[in-house]
């Protein structure tokens, strides 16, 4: 039987405006604006922009004050959001050559062209809080040093010439890059879609992947090769035009992590790599990212798939925390339907199994009429 | 100016035409054999009609490449469609998600387009065809899905196989085409689901 | 492009536009409007498209530079305009501010006529210039940041 519950709209009604006053909060305090969460809050940006799959500043800071900071629940406005609006196409592919960097490192090489340019980061920070920012203190203006012109090149680029490094990756030719946006997930998937939903993914869930690697489960050897973050041109064709026209820039944070390998049947040994590409500066993510591609790639070099991040269908099935939190949090809607036809059914079991038990003349007791 | 077709033309409320015309669609689509009126103006290159030219504005984007006949390729049909809808013409029929037919050009057949798969049949193609009129051609019963008991259409412009044709598109369901004829101003839908017989006399 | 924030950018015809168009879509609403509001006559720009708002499906490489996959969406708007001599323009630029965009493609139009191209070079001029002042200061603090390795001598020999 189906009973039709209605009611609850003044609840949510009265909780809604509930939830807007609690955001809102001390009046006496001035509201925070949509700049400032940019400009000081802006690697939370660059989450949400990087898990909502939607490179814009301005919404991802609206979405992360109207959720009260659940970034989360950030990520799932501006998933909706860009359901609202048309595709105008596909860039042409980013340039991370020419990156304008701001952040470059290497664990593989000390010297190498370029430098090492540590940029804005929190390593070799000690971690301990800073009273001064407990007030508006005044901040020192970055120092400026001459000489940064030189061209970065490509770490990868440094043994590709020895033959000991693979390329960068390749598929087919004439494969369209899929897009998980507009075809249902199919399994197994080429590495491109690999890495479009990894792109999007979850950044604790492949943070703890890729520390599973690391600790054994997947033979996983890596070295950073590099990490560069800094702002790339994107491009679109104007097919009305027949050229392709600079939008503006967006930073990017890439990360090309290099992988001992022993060689297969198929291939000598050399080193594999695994590639992360993350929108904002997201360093953790695009590592773990490049972590978890290369222990994706297993079947590609005959390794034995033996541990959940070279589990492809477990992986890419998991990893959008959009669809696992709509799939856990509904667990809260009203149920109560499913569970009364539970509750019948294991009061019955009950009834079979004491009357199992006890008088075993009448195992088969007929139910009680109601 | 020589782009000056592909540049006009083009819905002057793109948001409130678009619903509108895709309103009539769906309610034609769902009711077989109804014939729904398009309100909105578009004016696409000669020699599409302006009813098609809604529905091509309304149906297609970036992510449906569009088939047109020879005729309308030759048009400036197909920088008017990319400019403003954001859709590439296709040569293979088989790509495509939409296909338009000018009044009086031969129109392919069916089982060139994309049929769909078991798994998603809705992967096929929409064939847009104008005809002469919904009016003085040979009877047609439509019976199906959407449709109360029967009911009875007579357009007139359709190729002679149609009712072999359509009867072959029936055959294969879930897979198939779905059309839409479109006279003047006016639109008649003939989804797959719809058995088309000729009335006996 | 211009680096003294004098010369007009390189190449012509389509290249030329392809430039300007990328340095149109870099300028900042503020910059377009001063620079509209004191033009002395300002022709009448009927919209031919939009301004609208969209996305655009950013694709990256894998490796760097290897096949193409799609990384994500970024929002982008667009604006085509037609002036009263027929030119038509287009402006497209990363954000949702259709004002701006609804600019760049005016500029993009007004480009194509002899007569504006000097107003419009001085726009590209001044917006190039003001880029590259800040993409080298943040090349310069970039370089502050860069480990200059030394050896430390350990122990006697």
């Amino acid at each position: 039987m189906y009973v039709a519950v209605k009611g609850g709209e003044a609840a949510i009604a009265n909780a809604h405006r509930l939830l807007a006053d609690r955001r809102r909060g001390d009046r006496s305090l001035p509201s925070i604006t949509i700049e400032q969460i940019v400009a000081q809050l802006g690697l939370a940006v660059d989450r949400v922009m990087a898990e909502a799959s939607l490179y814009d500043r301005a919404i991802a800071a609206l979405a992360i004050r109207q959720s009260c900071g659940d970034l989360i629940e950030a990520i799932f406005i501006l998933r909706a959001y860009r359901t609202t609006l048309p595709r105008f196409g596909y860039s042409v592919p980013l340039e991370t050559a020419d990156m304008q960097v701001e952040r470059r490192v290497s664990a593989t090489y000390k010297d190498l062209p370029g430098g090492q340019l540590l940029g804005p980061t929190f390593d070799y920070t000690h971690r301990l809080l800073d009273p001064s920012l407990l007030h508006d203190a005044p901040v020192d203006e970055a120092l400026q040093r001459e000489g940064g012109q030189e061209p970065i090149m490509r770490v990868t680029d440094i043994l590709a010439d020895e033959d000991l490094m693979e390329d960068d990756g390749t598929l087919p030719e004439g494969h369209v890059p899929g897009d998980l946006t507009r075809e249902p997930l199919e399994f197994p998937m080429a590495r491109d879609l690999r890495l479009q939903a990894l792109a999007r993914g979850d950044e604790g869930f492949l943070l703890s992947l890729g520390y599973s690697t690391q600790r054994g489960y997947a033979r996983s050897h890596p070295f950073v090769g590099e990490i560069r973050i800094g702002e790339v041109d994107v491009e679109l064709d104007l097919p009305e035009l027949g050229f392709a026209v600079s939008l503006g820039r967006i930073r990017i944070t890439e990360c090309q992590m290099i992988n001992q390998f022993k060689g297969s049947a198929k291939s000598p040994p050399q080193f594999t790599r695994g590639y992360g590409l993350v929108f904002g500066q997201s360093e953790r993510k695009a590592m773990a990212m490049s972590l978890v591609d290369r222990a994706l790639r297993a079947s590609e070099f005959d390794e034995d798939v033996v541990a959940p991040a070279q589990d492809e269908e477990f992986v890419i099935s998991h990893s959008d925390n959009v669809q696992a939190t709509g799939f856990v949090e509904h667990l809260k809607l009203p149920h109560y339907v499913d569970f009364q036809a539970e509750l019948d059914l294991v009061r019955r079991m009950r009834r079979e199994y004491e009357a199992g038990r006890g008088d075993k003349t009448d195992s088969d007791i007929p139910e009680a009429a109601e | 100016m020589p782009d000056a077709q592909i540049f006009s033309g083009a819905f002057a409320e793109p948001v409130f035409a678009a619903q509108s015309v895709f309103r009539t669609v769906m309610d034609c689509m769902a009711r077989p054999g109804t014939i729904g009126t398009i309100a909105a103006a578009a004016r696409p290159p000669q020699p599409l009609g302006a009813a098609a030219g809604a529905i091509a504005l309304t149906l297609c984007d970036h992510d449906t490449p569009v088939w047109l006949t020879p005729q309308l390729s030759k048009s400036k049909l197909p920088g008017w469609l990319a400019f403003h809808a954001g859709a590439a013409v296709t040569v293979e029929k088989q790509d495509a998600r939409f296909a338009f037919v000018e009044k009086g050009a031969v129109v392919p057949g069916f089982g060139l387009f994309a049929q769909g798969t078991q798994e998603y049949p809705d992967r096929s193609a929409t064939l847009v065809v104008e005809i002469e009129s919904f009016e003085g051609g040979r009877p047609l019963v439509l019976t199906g899905p959407g449709i109360r008991d029967e009911a009875v259409v007579a357009p007139q412009g359709l190729p002679e196989t149609f009712v072999a044709l359509a009867g072959a598109n029936r055959a294969m369901f879930p897979r198939g085409v779905d059309l839409i004829l479109v006279a003047g101003d006016r639109i008649l839908c003939l989804p797959r689901t719809t058995v088309i017989n000729n009335r006996e006399a | 492009m211009a680096s003294d924030g004098q010369q007009p950018l390189p190449g012509t015809g389509p290249e030329r536009r392809r430039q300007a168009m990328g340095v149109l879509a870099k300028a900042t609403r503020l910059e377009l409007e001063q620079v509209w509001n004191a033009l002395p006559q300002r022709p009448e720009a009927v919209p031919v498209r939009g301004p609208e708002t969209g996305l655009v499906m950013v694709r990256g490489r894998i490796g760097g530079g290897g096949a193409p996959f799609n990384l994500g969406e970024v929002t982008a708007t667009r604006a085509s305009v037609r002036l009263e001599g027929g030119t038509v323009g287009h402006g497209q630029s990363l954000g949702t501010d259709g004002e701006k965009a609804r600019l760049a493609a005016i500029f993009d139009a007004l480009l194509q006529l002899p007569e504006h191209a000097p107003a419009v070079e001085r726009l590209l001029s001044q917006v190039s210039a003001r880029i590259e002042a800040e993409d080298a200061q943040r090349i310069r603090e970039t370089a502050a940041t860069r480990v200059d390795f030394f050896t430390m001598v350990r122990g006697d020999d």
